[in-house]
């Protein structure tokens, strides 16, 4: 087996070997482990940008940003939380929960883990050091479109990109470490139409990722070249197309949103059956509707541009295969309210954070819908009520679906219950909050409120100022769950192997805290009816 | 310790999903090509094709009348006054049209630039058909010179019947390697 903390010597002077140990490890729990905290402070830093967006906006007028600064906080907030926060924090859970899962005692791939993991905080200290850079840091909008980010991208793009092929690489090695752990090391009896179906939505994720972080440091690159080698990929004057890089991006984008909501889905399929005290109802379904969703992601990236004046036929081919994905969607919504139906319900806080992750991600598909419809969209394009959308697939969808998961593993984690009280707390008001600052935006937007502006007109200032209300007060919950998540870590009642009464599966078979070795041994899984 | 898998097993399937991934790297880099073949062909991002060889003539005049709107724009750091003669044309498909654009170098020394069209709405592209254009050559312009540039086509009766009104548009760039710059401020 490949060398852990455990061995390194102990000579050295504590602080140095604590350092070595975390610098060094490539046990799955600590990499997991290493992940989430990343995730969680990246989550304050681009939370903390959205905070000051949000007060810049709580009222017409210019108060405490130049335009140029606000455009710099949209690009790093958009950066951050998508390949800081939420691709980060769904790897963390994977490499915590897959091996437990399967049975296996470790990531295939243990060293290729601590590579994929340690280039992240290089690739984020870069991304936010361009803040201070001289020109300031990237202002085109997490969707960096040329020639925005070409011609009259500031100086510091160039150090966006070299992030970007960081993120991309430490992303694509971890997909490869999760995919060879799932094919190979499973435990004997664990088939893979046993496998727990957030593996299962690691799987096609992981999938996703080799196929499009790829395009995404092509696209990057194309600019780079653009930028210093006098290439004209997206340059009109020399035969290039600005609308390439749209076709490009998006290519990586559409599949990009799913690889952000799928392990969610698969999260959310763990949670509530254990909290209804029923079996996932349709299994097989959710398996195919995933695989289904992933290979439609593929087909859809036009819905993006519907108004960069595609010929007719186009804007057709990409409505219809949008709507189409909504029926798998439905397919997945329709189960976890089937495996609910006449369950002995408890309502602990991963379940309620499961249910309101279906119920807005729903709100936030439907919201979808509206935007996949072409003539509507000529309107919707581009303003407050895009924000709205994708906002309410991702906040209660994916980063509630990571707190859900949080708040239900913590305890295997650390051995320890949350305090249940405070969960409940942070949940009601977390929920309460979302909805109070995202959903106005669909009235701002609807009304013709563009995205990415630092100033707008008075007859938005009401939907602004509730927003910005509901903004702080989520800002705050989340220090709450901060509270609660050290809280657990430093102590708090024992928990069981089993923790949750109707909780199944190979991870609650091990203690609670789960030991640094799991599975030397593999586990036997009993043959039982599907 | 492994159960199923031997280190061995997993090396060969990281390398093919290393290949897998590298591949895709290089379907990126493909779809810039792609993407030109796939507009070419269906004309849909409004880059018009090169000059018509003359036999391929317009067929019978048909008609119907069809608005065309000239617009032509200056690319960044060139000197130019750029603007079409006439704005706009009601032509008939078939009819063979000459209309000019006017270009005035307003720098001090010779600057060359390269006209670059675009068609909308895209597909019309397919069917507006240029026999003659000042955009199939670089330009160059001596200090100070004005010129009118010749434009000839023609709409062919294929052209999509809910299309009434199209518009060619020129964006006019600054071809950088032929002149030093010295630019006379103005
Ligand atoms: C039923 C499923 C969905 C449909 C039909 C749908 C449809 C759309 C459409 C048509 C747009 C383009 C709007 C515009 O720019 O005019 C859009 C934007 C967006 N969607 Fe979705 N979507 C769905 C699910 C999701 C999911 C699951 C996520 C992420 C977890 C997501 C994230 C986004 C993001 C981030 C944008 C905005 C991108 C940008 O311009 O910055 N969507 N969606
Ligand atoms: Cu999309």
């Amino acid at each position: 087996m490949s060398a852990h903390a455990d061995n390194i010597p102990s000579s050295r002077h504590p602080l140095v070997s604590y350092i070595a140990r975390w610098l060094l490890t490539t046990n799955h729990k600590e990499i997991g482990t290493l992940y989430l905290c990343l995730s969680f402070t990246l989550f304050f830093i681009a939370g903390a940008f959205a905070m000051i967006m949000r007060l810049e906006l709580f009222a017409p007028g210019i108060q405490f940003t130049q335009p140029d600064f606000y455009n710099q906080l949209v690009t790093m907030h958009g950066l951050i939380m998508v390949f800081g926060v939420v691709m980060p924090g769904f790897v963390g859970l994977a490499n915590w929960m897959i091996p437990l899962m399967i049975g296996a005692p470790d990531m295939a791939l243990p060293r290729l883990n601590n590579f994929s993991f340690w280039l992240l905080p290089f690739a984020f200290t870069l991304l936010l050091s361009t803040l201070f850079m001289e020109g300031g840091a990237p202002n085109f909008g997490w969707t960096f479109y040329a020639p925005l980010s070409t011609t009259y991208g500031p100086p510091s793009t160039d150090f966006f990109i070299l992030g970007v092929h960081m993120m991309g690489i430490s992303s694509v090695a971890g997909a490869i470490n999760i995919i060879v752990t799932i094919i190979n090391l499973r435990a004997p009896g664990m088939t893979l139409m046993r496998m727990p179906l957030f593996v299962w939505t690691w799987l096609i994720t992981a999938f996703l990722l080799i196929m499009v972080m790829p395009v995404l440091a092509g696209v990057v690159t194309m600019m780079l070249t653009d930028r210093h080698f006098g290439t004209s990929f997206f340059e009109a004057s020399g035969g290039g197309d600005p609308v390439l890089f749209q076709h490009i991006f998006w290519f990586f984008g559409h599949p990009e949103v799913y690889i952000m909501i799928l392990p969610g889905f698969g999260i959310a399929s763990q949670i509530i059956p254990t909290f209804a005290r029923k079996r996932l109802f349709g299994y097989r379904s959710m398996v195919y509707a995933t695989v289904l969703i992933a290979v439609l992601s593929f087909v859809v990236w036009g819905h993006h541009m519907f108004t960069t004046g595609m010929p007719l036929f186009g804007e057709l081919f990409f409505m219809y295969a949008t709507m189409l994905i909504a029926v798998p969607t439905a397919v997945k919504v329709f189960n976890w309210v089937a495996t609910m139906w006449r369950g002995s319900m408890t309502f602990e806080t991963p379940m309620l954070f499961a249910i309101a992750f279906v119920m807005m991600f729903t709100i936030g598909g439907l919201s979808g819908l509206m935007l996949a419809l072409v003539p509507a969209d000529f309107q919707y394009h581009d303003t407050f009520f895009v924000v709205a959308h994708f906002h309410y697939v991702l906040y209660p969808g994916a980063i509630f679906g990571t707190m859900a998961a949080v708040y239900y593993w913590l305890p295997k984690w650390t051995g320890h219950m949350y305090d249940e009280r405070l969960g409940k707390i942070h949940f009601w008001v977390a929920a309460f909050a979302v909805n109070l600052t995202f959903f106005p935006m669909h009235f701002s937007g609807l009304a013709g409120m563009p995205r990415r502006i630092v100033d707008y007109s008075v007859q938005f200032a009401d939907f602004n100022m509730m927003s910005s209300i509901g903004a702080g007060l989520l800002g705050l919950t989340q220090v709450l769950f901060l509270y609660i998540v050290v809280k657990t870590i430093r102590g708090g009642q024992k928990a069981t192997a089993q923790v949750w009464e109707g909780a199944e599966g190979l991870e609650w078979t091990v203690p609670s805290p789960a030991p640094f070795h799991t599975f030397e041994t593999p586990p036997v899984i009993a043959a039982e009816e599907d | 310790m492994s159960v199923q898998g031997t280190p061995q097993g997993h090396g060969k399937q990281a390398a093919l999903l290393i290949l897998l991934a590298c591949s895709m790297f290089g379907f990126a880099f493909a779809l810039v090509p792609l993407y030109d073949v796939f507009c070419e062909l269906t004309g849909i991002n409004g880059k018009t094709a090169g000059p018509v060889a003359v036999p391929d003539m317009p067929g019978p005049v048909v008609d119907r009348d069809v608005k065309i709107q000239f617009v032509a724009q200056v690319g960044k750091g060139l000197p130019w006054e750029f603007r079409p003669t006439v704005s706009q044309l009601s032509v008939r498909p078939g009819e063979m049209v000459t209309t000019t654009f006017y270009a005035r170098n307003r720098a001090g020394t010779s600057v060359t630039g390269q006209a670059v069209p675009s068609v909308a709405p895209g597909v019309a592209a397919l069917h507006l058909h240029k026999i003659e254009c000042f955009c199939f050559e670089r330009q160059v312009l001596a200090a100070g010179e004005a010129v009118e540039m010749p434009v000839t086509f023609y709409i062919d009766a294929d052209l999509p019947e809910e299309i009434s009104t199209l518009s060619l548009s020129y964006s006019m760039f600054r071809v950088p390697d032929v002149e030093p710059e010295q630019v006379a401020s103005n």
